[in-house]
């Protein structure tokens, strides 16, 4: 695909002294959100696309900062002048979630009641209340609706909450990579990795900043554990096969199969910087997604309430949410008479195909997104 | 099966369809007959595709496109979704004929299908002098066709008629896309290289 990237960018930082009042019953008495923007609003105030974030994102979409060259935002390729998320044309926005570890309020943040970090005491946040914390941004940026809401993943969860939550708010959602509830094999593997987070002797009850310390071994297996659900086992077959590092077995516990170094590393990597109480928040924000519990389960009667005009795609490879999930989100809005189109896309990367650049994939959403009157 | 501009049996399906009608068309390549149909008729439309050059198609074309395999069935469509269900220039490449004619007609009240006639006199012509026929509808050589289902009118009514499924109207053209006339069916069978019919089932 033809473009480039949004260059140098630098991030915002947004404070709200309305307390918001969370699904699970607890408050946040103001928060703050960080977020960056991409590309120049329109008068009309038509051309924004709101990008939501997975379980491990945040508001650094695209370009990279000056002073850190290297620190290319999450979905860069596709977001840039004459790329799909073309900034000559719209007004991207990037925001991470409450709850998260990169400048947003969230657990590591200090808790003003007490000096302290929040940690165990910051309040579980749930899709929905992050839509509503998105929206006051919104109201803040002077944007009353989205040209599009888009995202992969717990990302396209948001999209799919968005159009449910704030129906005259998005006129297109893109939901990619997502579901509109989880299974109960995607719940096991959430508490399988909260379950190794939990049990680190130095998780402390959440409060492990106090104690100086962080549970890195058992953020380092929840992610290892989360990274093989987001790969496809052929891509992984491709990628390491059987592969040893030394040529030979060597009967120990050590580090011997290409994939076993692999993980390790991404595991490392990923407990080297992120929040472990994040992670703790970010998959039960997952496991309570299920819009359609407030219509029985009904999921019809939700899609009733959306008025979007919606593109969903999904992965050939991912078996974390498959293809037959974006299917039952399509068919909830089928039966509705929504505007819709849905693409399977043949990509070998498993969950993570979202993130990777192929022509095709690109190209349906450049496609969409050309045909968005502003 | 990709449609191009200006088929004649077009403009023989926008007829049967009333302004606001919900559409379904399967097998709807790049959206050319939904579009000549939302253009002409302002009716709101879904296409299904499988191919994916045809879903990017579909998609820069403006139309609302799923994509999916008519063989599986039509299994994100409610019953009696739509007013009309398309199967244009597809039914011959379908292997569960009957399978596809029944999901048609459980999630829409009518169903238009067209499809080549193999007993067109040029076809019969070209089998008796010893090779497959190619025309107009029928544009593939033996080896690249997408066709695995070779039947003519009559076979397709007396299906029609198995299956209990009402033909309300149809419409036989000739390769030039002009409507053939004929004194019995017979005969119309022999003179059209094209049918479209129009379905229903007694509800």
């Amino acid at each position: 695909m033809s473009g480039h990237s949004v260059g140098a960018v630098h991030s915002q930082r947004a404070h709200f002294d309305q307390a918001l009042h969370l699904r699970s019953g607890g408050v946040l008495p103001a928060y703050d959100l960080v977020y960056e923007t991409y590309g120049t609003l329109n008068a009309a105030r038509s051309n924004a696309i709101l990008v939501c974030h997975a379980l491990s994102g945040h508001h650094h979409v695209a370009g990279h900062y000056t002073d850190q060259p290297e620190n290319v935002g999450w979905w860069d390729n596709i977001v840039g002048p004459g790329r799909p998320l073309d900034t000559d044309r719209f007004f991207i926005v990037g925001v991470n979630n409450l709850g998260g570890c990169h400048g947003s309020t969230g657990p590591s943040s200090l808790n003003p009641a007490t000096g302290k970090p929040w940690g165990a005491d910051f309040p579980i946040v749930a899709v929905n209340d992050w839509v509503h914390a998105q929206a006051r941004l919104a109201d803040l940026l002077g944007i009353d609706t989205w040209a599009a809401v888009m995202g992969g993943s717990l990302g396209g969860m948001q999209a799919l909450r968005w159009s449910i939550t704030f129906p005259e708010r998005v006129r297109n959602a893109i939901v990619i990579a997502a579901a509109p509830k989880l299974s109960a094999q995607n719940i096991a593997f959430n508490d399988v990795a909260r379950q190794a987070i939990l049990t680190d002797p130095d998780f402390h009850g959440g409060n492990y900043y106090e104690h100086n310390t962080r549970p890195v071994r058992g953020l380092r297996l929840a992610r290892m554990l989360g990274h093989i659900t987001y790969l496809s086992d052929d891509q992984m077959g491709e990628k390491f096969g059987r592969e040893l590092r030394n040529g030979s077995f060597g009967f120990d516990f050590d580090v011997e199969f290409e994939v076993e170094s692999y993980l390790r590393y991404q595991g490392d990597k990923f407990a080297g910087y992120f929040d472990a109480n994040t992670y703790l928040l970010m998959t039960k924000a997952l496991d309570y997604f299920d819009p359609s519990r407030e219509d029985d389960g009904d999921l019809v009667r939700t899609m009733a309430r959306t008025k979007a005009n919606f593109l969903i795609a999904s992965f050939t490879t991912d078996w974390r949410f498959t293809p037959a999930r974006s299917k039952e989100i399509v068919a909830a809005l089928l039966a509705n008479g929504r505007n819709v189109s849905y693409a399977e896309i043949d990509l070998n990367f498993g969950h993570d195909s979202f993130l990777m650049e192929d022509a095709h994939y690109h190209g349906v959403v450049d496609a969409y997104l050309r045909n968005i009157k502003l | 099966m990709t449609h191009t501009l200006n088929r004649p049996d077009f403009d023989l399906i926008a007829a049967w369809i009333e302004p606001g009608h919900k559409v379904l068309d399967l097998g709807c390549g790049d959206g050319t007959l939904l579009k000549h149909l939302i253009d002409t008729r302002g009716v709101q439309g879904w296409g299904v595709e499988i191919e994916h050059a045809n879903i990017l198609a579909a998609i820069k074309n403006g139309i609302n496109v799923i994509q999916g395999n008519l063989e599986k069935g039509l299994d994100e469509f409610a019953d009696q979704a739509f007013d009309h269900v398309v199967l244009s220039r597809t039914l011959q490449t379908v292997s569960h004929t009957e399978g596809i004619l029944q999901e048609m007609l459980r999630v829409g009240r009518e169903a238009v299908v067209s499809f080549p006639n193999f007993a067109y006199w040029k076809n019969l012509r070209s089998v008796l002098d010893g090779r497959m026929p190619v025309s107009e509808d029928l544009p593939y050589q033996w080896y690249d066709s997408p066709n695995v289902r070779f039947f003519t009118l009559l076979d397709f009514e007396a299906l029609c008629r198995q299956m209990g499924l009402i033909i309300r109207e149809r419409s036989v053209l000739d390769e030039a896309g002009n409507r053939v006339e004929a004194t019995d069916d017979k005969e119309l069978n022999f003179l059209g290289s094209l049918a479209v019919y129009r379905l229903t089932r007694a509800r």
